[in-house]
């Protein structure tokens, strides 16, 4: 419900929640643009959800269509589940920018452009038949064309600077013409200047200028009637910060090292949507994180392999033409019942794919992808916050179990963020380690009888000498057996041990009703649209419950009694439907997938519909 | 509490129990007894000791060691090994590898460990064949030779192990022979006090898929033609009557025959601790010239490259005497937040 203030001049609207979007060329700065938007927003207590969506070339030519990187934010005084379908501001640096997004403007929404950007050379690059602004085809919006550059440098005159270095600087006078819009302060956005140009004053002071000059603009020029206010949002109590995926994967290592007691070993080898961990993680060398950046991703693999086999917490992160590369090391990681944990962050694919964007259809490959019969543990997160809870929790099952454990996250949770409550470190849970020491009746096979996992016996100590390796072992001994009964005993042993890891997860508890209509089963970072979408659908009297898979391999025990309450089951996935296959192979239900592949993720009125479709 | 002493090993310490499954009569048991000996006489304890392979025949060799082993998958052994010896740089860390594993399939890995220096010791079995796969030809394979994949002849170019690695700018690399005890001891023996990685070539005979592969080597009568022996500070000689040496002259070197006016003071004196790697890649040419005789022993033995390990945790120790230790709470909170409160 919007409320009306009525101030001397203006008016200025207190709505719920908005979406804006900055989009222009990849050497715009959208992308640290959207940041600091949604940095301000979430200091200001709003709940959010953000979409970077850019090109995978560094530079396509400017000015161009490939060449666009954009930036949504949506921010709101109540949940935020997904960083919204359309848009009610749009920022568009270039006529390639707003060609490739206008169609996502809601009609009468605002539409900031830089008018300067759309002379003839740039409708060309561009592909414009005809000028944008003079041809009637944004009369839907509310359009704002603003001489970002004249503008811009007439701001910085004081500052001497030669004219390419003023222009650098127009985000800045968009970002502040944002601030003034939404009443947002900009001292968040100064206080990250200071310390992102620490040793460089000008450009302190350059981009200062020039976002203070947006805002001033704004105000002096009433270019706009309106100006909008969005309450905080009631959050749960706690301390919060902004976190994307990558980052949360990568404090929760940090985490699961501190906790297990034990340092954090990290083999990887550059690779989007993957490689923010590595960047991230080379930070911590004050908590004993070690990083190898190695040759290739088979290397970055075996290194943690060896690095767990001595004693850390192996780690090695990718996505999936990387995951390919690390096949034949997780079937020995398998074999060698080693503890280990590999990050898949899903682009999409086949190949080379799209790299910077979103897919989920590396779930096969993580359950299946290997040669023989090798079963490995799979976890996926929902929300780039729930990264940090599935670092500890993968660690922790590794350690427990004896085992590799993947991680499917997908560049949609990578690069998103959202306001995330800092945990208490007492409340992180416990992961304990224990090496063995004992040379009495050790043997490398012997397993615990609860998790069936063998004993961690690190080189290095006393009395328990040993060789394992990729030949087929003798339960026990551990030593080479290529015996037919062995051999049988022990592909049952690796599936049963992964099983008994279903005797440590949470059995599947619907959200919404626990019997029904229609149940929506699914994984991954499909959780927000999904959760938006079932809140309005029950609103409208459907009986819809929503189980998100954490634990994908194993299945919680009871998901097959879940699916039994409901009439429908549905699949929504950024795949040609591989939960769905799993699902009906292994309980023989009539899951319906529900499937998108275009790198983007799912629309809130995508799920809606399909609901619709099925149980209206 | 009497002060740790190490103990006393044999080579029987060294053994398992496992039953050896080389074929009879190839090269590997000659090197396996060697290394054996040599563990024992280190002064390392035998847990520290991690045997680490890939695939072939050369690979098995962690199962015969008593020590921590671990056989890997094909290539891939010196990668898991520097795993290994950055997460533990107090271990003593091996790699047994062979011809195919290291140069071909795991090429990247080798000259990448090399590069870095990282402190691992790579036992690398040369017998020019793929032997488990049952006589394919290798990347050290003499180009025409015969084989069950290249009937006609094969077609590529070989690699010289000594060659790469000393492009790789390895700081430790040596020749040895299997049959040469003496020699494989002593040149292990200095592989395994080289601070630093250590490529050690062993030419081995495969006596089932290539047989003889050595024998100019190997065979008494022939081999004081064909071989020369390094031996730091002395010039080098070779031939029956150890008449013949080999001279530098300009960027390159001859054969020479002493006599004549020709004195073992015209000769070339070896020195391993050369600083440039072109003198010791000048020698691992002289197997591929007509003439010349085929160098073993150390030819580099640079030691004034840091290892690789002690440089990533000694960058950990500076942060962590720069920083404090990291506290986990104050890294969760890094930069902006804000409270919500009830």
């Amino acid at each position: 419900m919007a409320t009306i203030l009525e101030l001397p001049n203006r008016k200025r609207e207190v709505i719920d929640r908005a979406v804006i979007r900055f989009c222009g060329d990849s050497g715009d700065g959208m992308q640290i643009t959207g940041s600091q938007f949604t940095n301000t927003a979430a200091m200001f207590g709003n709940d959010l959800s953000t979409f970077p969506d850019f090109p995978a070339e560094i530079r396509a030519p400017a000015g161009t269509l490939p060449g666009v990187s954009g930036f949504q934010v949506q921010f709101s005084s109540t949940d935020v589940f997904t960083p919204g379908d359309s848009v009610d501001a749009l920022i568009a640096m270039n006529p390639a920018a707003l060609k490739m997004n206008v169609a996502d403007l809601k009609t009468n929404g605002i539409l900031i452009v830089n008018a300067e950007s759309f002379k003839e050379t740039d409708l060309r690059k561009a592909q414009s038949t005809s000028n944008p602004l003079e041809d009637h085809s944004l009369d839907a919006y509310r359009l704002f064309a603003v001489d970002l550059e004249r503008l811009t440098r007439a701001a910085l005159a004081s500052l001497g600077l030669d004219a390419k270095s003023m222009d650098r600087c127009k985000n800045f006078f968009a970002l502040g013409m944002c601030y003034w819009l939404y009443n947002r302060p900009l001292d968040a956005t100064n206080r990250w200047l200071q310390d992102k140009f620490k040793n460089k004053p000008t450009l302190i002071e350059a981009n200062r200028l020039a976002m203070l000059a947006g805002y001033s603009y704004c105000e002096a020029t009433e270019a706009f009637q309106i100006s909008y206010d969005i309450p905080p949002a009631k959050l749960a109590p706690g301390m919060y910060r902004n976190i994307s995926g990558n980052t949360a994967l990568a404090l929760g290592f940090v985490a699961a090292s501190q906790q297990a007691g034990i340092p954090l070993f990290l083999g990887s080898y550059p690779i989007t949507p993957a490689s923010d961990i590595l960047h991230e993680l080379s930070m911590y060398k004050d908590f004993g994180v070690i990083t190898f950046q190695a040759e290739d991703e088979i290397a970055a693999i075996t290194s943690a392999i060896g690095a767990a086999y001595a004693g850390c917490i192996g780690l090695t992160t990718t996505s999936g033409p990387g995951m390919a590369l690390k096949t034949e090391a997780l079937g020995l990681a398998v074999m060698t019942e080693m503890p280990l944990v590999i990050c898949d962050i899903q682009r999409g694919g086949p190949s080379t794919g799209l790299p910077t964007k979103t897919e989920q259809a590396d779930l096969l490959q993580a359950l299946y992808g290997r040669n023989s019969e090798a079963p490995i543990p799979v976890i996926a997160p929902s929300t780039p916050g729930d990264c940090f809870w599935v670092a500890l929790e993968a660690t922790r099952i590794a350690i427990k179990h004896m085992i590799p454990v993947i991680i499917l996250s997908d560049g949609y949770l990578a690069n998103g963020a959202e306001p995330w409550r800092i945990p208490e470190v007492a409340d992180l849970p416990e992961i304990r380690v224990h090496f063995e020491t004992n040379p009495e009746g050790f043997q490398p096979y012997k397993r615990n009888p609860e998790t069936l996992g063998r004993p961690w016996a690190i080189p290095g100590t006393p009395g328990l000498e040993h060789r394992i390796g990729g030949i087929e072992k003798q339960e026990g001994t551990g030593n080479v057996n290529y015996e037919p009964l062995n051999h049988e005993n022990m592909v049952r042993m690796r599936a049963a041990k992964v099983e008994r890891v279903a005797d440590d997860i949470p059995p599947a508890i619907p959200v919404g009703d626990p019997d029904g209509d229609l149940l929506i089963v699914a994984w991954g970072s499909t959780y927000g649209p999904i959760t938006a979408a079932l809140k309005t659908q029950r609103a409208a009297g459907h009986r819809i419950g929503h189980v998100h898979l954490r634990h994908l391999n194993p299945l919680p025990k009871n998901l097959g009694e879940v699916m039994g309450r409901f009439k429908k089951v549905l699949v929504p996935e950024m795949n040609m439907g591989q939960l769905s296959m799993v699902l009906r192979a292994k309980y023989l239900v009539d899951a319906e997938g529900y499937n998108k592949i275009q790198g983007r993720p799912f629309k809130q009125s995508e799920i809606e519909e399909k609901i619709q479709e099925l149980v209206g | 509490m009497t002060t740790a002493i190490l103990p006393v090993y044999s080579k029987k310490d060294f053994q398992t129990d496992q039953e050896i499954r080389w074929c009879p009569g190839c090269g590997d048991y000659a090197i396996l007894s060697a290394v054996q000996m040599v563990f024992a006489e280190l002064g390392i304890k035998r847990e520290n000791f991690v045997m680490i392979s890939g695939i072939g025949c050369s690979s098995r060799f962690p199962y015969y060691m008593n020590a921590y082993g671990f056989h890997t998958i094909h290539g891939r052994a010196p990668a898991i090994a520097t795993g290994v010896k950055i997460a533990r740089p107090d271990l003593d860390v091996w790699v047994a590898t062979g011809d195919g594993d290291s140069l071909s399939i795991g090429g990247n890995h080798t000259i990448h460990m090399l590069r870095r220096n990282v402190g691992i010791k790579v036992l690398m079995f040369n017998n020019k064949i793929y032997g488990l796969t049952k006589g394919q030809y290798s990347p050290t394979s003499e180009i025409g030779k015969k084989t069950k994949s290249t009937p006609f002849g094969t077609t590529d170019r070989p690699f010289n192990p000594i060659s790469l690695a000393i492009g790789s700018e390895a700081t430790f690399v040596a020749r040895s022979v299997d049959v040469f005890q003496g020699h494989l001891k002593d040149t292990l023996k200095k592989a395994a006090a080289h601070k630093g990685s250590a490529y050690i070539e062993i030419l081995q005979n495969c006596n089932i898929f290539n047989d003889g592969a050595w024998t100019d080597i190997t065979e008494k009568e022939a081999r004081s033609e064909h071989v020369v022996h390094l031996e730091h500070g002395k010039p080098l000689i070779f031939g029956k009557n150890r008449d013949k040496g080999i001279r530098l002259t300009g960027l390159d070197l001859d054969v020479v025959t002493l006599g004549n006016g020709i004195t073992e003071a015209d000769l070339l004196v070896h020195d391993e601790h050369h600083p440039r790697p072109a003198y010791a890649f000048l020698l691992a040419h002289m197997e591929h010239r007509p003439g010349f005789p085929t160098p073993i022993g150390v030819l580099r033995a640079w030691g004034d490259v840091p290892r690789y390990e002690d440089v990533i945790n000694s960058q950990i120790q500076d942060v962590i005497a720069k920083k404090g230790k990291g506290d986990l709470a104050k890294l969760l909170r890094t930069g902006d937040t804000w409270e919500v409160r009830a």
